[in-house]
């Protein structure tokens, strides 16, 4: 691992991961920190595992049987992997954005409520408040303010995408994941949503899946390439898109591979 | 247009003939079909219309040669529809959402849904005969809620398999996102799962009506038939697929023409549910 990562402030310490989709190891020994208030991408080509890391941090894959990962994630120090840790308040301080836009069939306004009820018992007025700000912070608000109990359905894609980023921020989680978040999309909504990546690593720890390199070395502090289920090589973007260390990282970053 | 291939090339020619008689006889097995369905409709439209009129909602079934109605066949089937309905819907639901919902993982969720597809074609005299030996035979007489229990036994198994089927096509990846936000499985389910696939639900229970209104078997052993008025549940109760079967059976005209109007209201009953389940489907 990289010098730069040794001193940076780790959010997230993997250790020794392993993963598995029945017998299918998807992950081999994944180790590397991801740095609080940075953004990190993992790119590399389909099937490599970035996605599946990802959803480790949040503990989805739990959802299906069958798949189950091995080794050590730490959050803040704690082994969020534990049978211990509880997987409500984990889902809160990791929240998630996903590839294809996914409003829930309800309004605007309870699209975002939604979250925030699971946790906090807030007054009608602050409510209101809430979803201002999530929405502002995604910036959505201007577009959807005279319409909060339109279903949330009637949003054109990018809009849809702000909405789940809205929603994601709007419970105030410290990491979000985001699973190639722009490759449904047009150009346009791609570049708002790549602004608002940038702004909200102020707030947020994020850590996006890409499959487009130039979106990586645009808003990302920190890259990793993936390959078969292990981590090839992780440092500063820069370095990775101008002097890769290995091999295998430059083969595929000038395209002559994958 | 002029074309790499001659237009009267010989495989192009016969592909064009085969087509032309392909769709010939498609056409043809339509009306085949559409035929005698047109004729089942414009007979019954014929033999029961001049039995519609205000008599038919009004007077209960009368002794031959005299005259009457359907009011308590219409309210008998009405209340043991309506019974089986309440009782077979919420059985139905939670078992469709559990084989939908947490039916992923072990035997028990493919084989419960083996069972209930053999329940969905089961014969209705079969169903009828069962509440028979476990109910009537029991308590030794034939009743209301011995009817209604019957036809929830098939509004059971419509509603498990489509609940099923709908909260299938709710794409995993709304629950992730419910999930990922730490929604518990009870809201995800509740609050996601349920609203997506809200209309197609409501469209199986609506089937499900449609279905239990024109079944006679099943209440042949279980409700039988009441010639009076009565909303005693715990009594035989009238209903309009035992009238019908009765009355038509008979040989009096007047009970005839009663016979061939029960026949329309159910028709037009069950037709209006299907426009309503499309209706409901499409929003």
């Amino acid at each position: 691992m990289s010098e730069d990562l040794q001193f940076a402030n780790p959010k997230l310490k993997v250790k020794d991961l392993n993963f598995f989709y029945g017998k299918y190891q998807a992950l081999k020994d994944v180790s590397m920190n991801i740095p609080a208030n940075k953004v990190t991408a993992f790119i590399g080509p389909s099937g490599c595992g970035k996605s599946t890391l990802l959803r480790t941090f949040n503990r989805l894959y739990e959802l299906y049987p069958g798949q189950r990962a091995e080794g050590e994630i730490q959050l803040d120090g704690n082994d969020i992997l534990a049978k211990t840790q509880d997987i409500t308040l984990l889902r809160a301080k990791v929240g998630m954005v996903f590839q294809k836009p996914t409003p829930f069939p309800m309004s605007i306004y309870d699209n975002i409520s939604f979250g925030v009820r699971l946790y906090e018992n807030l007054r009608r007025g602050e409510m209101d408040e809430r979803i201002e700000w999530a929405l502002t912070k995604a910036a959505l608000w201007k577009e959807v303010k005279d319409k909060l109990n339109q279903s949330g359905n009637s949003l054109s894609g990018g809009q849809q995408q702000r909405l789940c980023i809205a929603r994601g921020i709007a419970i105030k989680p410290e990491v979000l994941l985001l699973d190639e978040p722009c490759s449904a999309l047009d150009p346009i909504s791609t570049s708002r949503i790549e602004e608002l990546i940038d702004e909200l690593k102020t707030d947020y720890t994020v850590v996006i899946v890409t499959h487009n390199m130039q979106q990586a070395a645009r808003v990302s502090d920190y890259t990793a390439y993936m390959y078969l289920g292990e981590l090839i090589e992780f440092g500063l973007t820069d370095n990775i898109f101008i002097k890769p260390k290995r091999k295998e990282t430059e083969d595929y970053i000038t395209g002559r591979f994958g | 247009m002029s074309s790499a291939i001659a237009p009267l090339n010989k495989i192009y020619r016969r592909r064009r003939m085969v087509n032309a008689l392909m769709l010939f006889i498609s056409g043809l097995t339509l009306l085949f079909g559409l035929f005698w369905l047109a004729w089942i409709i414009v007979t019954l439209f014929y033999e029961g219309f001049n039995a519609l009129g205000p008599s038919l909602f009004t007077q209960n079934t009368p002794p031959p040669g005299s005259n009457g109605g359907l009011l308590n066949a219409i309210v008998g089937s009405f209340l043991m529809a309506m019974m089986g309905t309440l009782i077979g819907t919420p059985v139905g639901i939670l078992a469709g959402t559990y084989l939908a919902e947490f039916g992923r993982r072990g035997w028990l969720a493919p084989a419960t849904r083996f069972i209930n597809d053999i329940l969905l074609s089961a014969p209705s005299i079969v169903i009828g005969l069962f509440i028979y030996s476990v109910y009537v035979a029991k308590v030794s007489h034939f009743s209301g809620w011995a009817g209604a229990l019957a036809l929830s036994l098939i509004v059971i198994p419509v509603v498990v398999r489509t609940t099923d089927d709908m909260l299938k096509l709710v794409p995993d990846s709304l629950r992730e996102a419910a999930v990922a936000l730490g929604a518990p499985a009870w809201k995800m389910i509740v609050f996601v799962s349920y609203r997506a696939a809200r209309a197609g639900i409501v469209t199986g229970i609506l089937l499900a009506v449609a279905r239990i209104s024109g079944e006679t078997a099943p209440l042949l052993f279980t409700s039988l038939n009441n010639q009076f008025w009565s909303l005693n549940m715990n009594a035989p109760m009238a209903n309009l697929p035992v009238v019908i079967f009765q009355f038509a059976m008979s040989p009096y005209p007047d009970w005839h023409r009663l016979a061939w109007g029960g026949a329309i209201l159910i028709t037009l009953g069950v037709l209006g549910l299907n426009i309503l389940a499309r209706v409901m489907f499409r929003r």
